[in-house]
């Protein structure tokens, strides 16, 4: 049976000339970076080239504004929280919006806890973020603003640069989750008003386990990991030399092949989203039509679930995932279905698929042939589906 | 995440379908929860001659109401009412925990189609 993976957002395979570069970092330049000896000199090194290959992916001004950290979570953490506690004198408001990853949305809550005030902005029916209410809700008291690039889930682009415009006019710092969108789209956080932003390798064909955080100089944060000063201070803990090296081939890939791999993949993605709406009778689909990350589909389909949907469709061999409660730990449906505008069971009925390098032409035909059976065996079972749409 | 016996029954659905004839129908669930299941049963000698479902919900819930009509058929309506969530459960050699709540509901269904029949038997009399 043919296998096609269409689920980039939650893994990506990785890169082989990663994989390749990494390799004599467990075993051969096994040294600490901060020895002194020469076992340190090589690591010392390479962390400074990975460090390098970030900072140009980035467009960032210099390479001592990236900190390694063990991934996108964490990265956003020491972003909110960071900003939070070293800036609470200037005021304790943080905005943000209704759409963030959970790494983002659950620190904002931690921090609710401790006295800080996070307003969540809303998104329009396409998930972008409303700026005419940035501008409202924004005082002289905030100190934060936390926006993701693209939204994993539906593959929205947000209008970042407007959003950090906003945010520097109240002297509010600018936070970027970009851990769906780099590596995909360019991204200058210079000319974009960005302040921080979180990247994960392995959305780039990198290792898990490693990410960024993009700070600008003179951006004020405390660290959350404390030890023995690495990270100029800001993420304690020896370094994670095989993971970081990867991490920086992987960026480094990303830059050289992104304008023809994201002109390829939005080609599949525009023929995939066409395929499915044409060929499936009620269905949708979620996200904006084109401010839209290059390999995001993200559609629904009235009557069904989508649980059941990726049980059928992962029987065919492919793998993707869903908005719905059911495929959640909370039992809830996505959060960001709900934000712009779904009703639940409109939320329950979403797939998402996300294309990735190997992802081909004839894997999209593949899936567009299959799914409007694997819809209409599903609607043939459900109570709610209207009797003409089975036939 | 589910036995072999759960993805059978999802990929080959038992006794699937309307029963404009019926006798008793039972609808639990709520689509904005995600799981929704209608039993239709059809009695004769006061067994369950015939039993239909159709349902709206993820695998564990169209598995599960497929094993009830299995569970159901042939048998006296007291038999039937004392089918319990974990009988089915159990019949599919278990279901993930998360799921034992939400979507094992097929038991639930099959009572409330059992007392629309009776409701339906007594309002005739």
């Amino acid at each position: 049976m043919r296998r096609v993976y269409m689920d980039h957002t939650a893994g990506t395979p990785i890169d082989e000339r990663v994989l390749e570069v990494m390799m004599p970092y467990f075993t051969l330049n096994y040294g600490n970076p901060s020895s002194i000896h020469s076992f340190g000199n090589e690591p010392r090194q390479a962390i400074d080239e990975a460090r390098s290959k970030v900072t140009d992916l980035i467009g960032a001004e210099k390479k001592e504004e990236i900190i390694f950290t063990s991934g996108g979570t964490e990265s956003n953490n020491l972003a909110i929280k960071g900003v939070a506690y070293r800036n609470k004198d200037k005021g304790k408001h943080i905005i943000t919006s209704s759409i963030e990853h959970m790494s983002v949305i659950n620190t904002c809550k931690h921090l609710s806890k401790q006295g800080f005030k996070v307003t969540y902005l809303p998104v329009d029916k396409d998930g972008i973020v409303d700026t005419e209410a940035l501008k409202k809700e924004i005082t002289d008291k905030t100190i934060l603003v936390s926006i993701m690039y693209a939204n994993s889930e539906i593959g929205t682009i947000e209008p970042i640069k407007e959003i950090g415009e906003i945010a520097h006019d109240k002297e509010a710092f600018l936070h970027v989750d970009a851990v769906a969108a780099a590596g995909q789209v360019p991204i200058n956080v210079q000319d974009e008003n960005i302040d921080l932003l979180s990247l994960s390798s392995n959305d780039m064909y990198g290792p898990k386990g490693t990410g960024a955080l993009y700070r600008k100089s003179g951006t004020n944060i405390l660290p959350m990991i404390h030890g023995g000063g690495q990270e100029r201070g800001l993420r304690s803990g020896t370094e994670n030399l095989p993971g970081i090296v990867g991490m920086g081939k992987a960026t480094e890939i990303a830059k050289t092949e992104m304008k023809g791999e994201a002109e390829r993949l939005s080609k599949l993605r525009d023929a995939f989203i066409k395929g499915v709406l044409d060929r499936i009778p009620e269905s949708y689909l979620n996200g904006h039509p084109t401010m839209r990350l290059p390999n995001n589909v993200n559609v629904r389909f009235s009557y069904i679930e989508g649980e059941s949907l990726i049980l059928g469709l992962d029987m065919e061999g492919v793998a993707c995932s869903s908005g719905s409660a059911c495929t959640s730990k909370t039992l809830e449906p996505s959060h960001a279905l709900l934000a712009i505008g779904l009703a639940h069971e409109e939320a329950h009925g979403s797939l998402l698929f996300t294309l990735g390098r190997q992802n081909t032409k004839e894997d999209v035909k593949y899936v567009l042939g299959l799914l409007p059976s694997v819809v209409r065996r599903l609607r043939a079972i459900s109570p709610l589906t209207p009797k003409d749409l089975v036939t | 995440m589910y036995t072999e016996k759960v993805m059978e029954h999802f990929r080959n659905p038992r006794n699937m379908g309307d029963m404009p004839d019926a006798d008793g129908v039972g609808t639990v669930g709520n689509p904005v929860c995600g799981d929704l299941m209608t039993i239709f049963i059809k009695v004769k000698d006061n067994k369950i001659a015939d039993v239909k479902f159709k349902t709206f919900g993820c695998g564990a819930a169209i598995a599960t109401s497929s094993m009830i009509t299995e569970l159901a058929k042939g048998k006296t309506l007291e038999e039937a009412t004392k089918i319990s969530r974990g009988d089915v459960a159990e019949s599919l050699g278990g279901l993930p925990p998360v799921k034992m709540h939400c979507s094992n509901l097929a038991a639930d269904g099959l009572r409330a189609a059992i007392e629309d029949y009776l409701k339906k038997k007594e309002a005739k009399k």
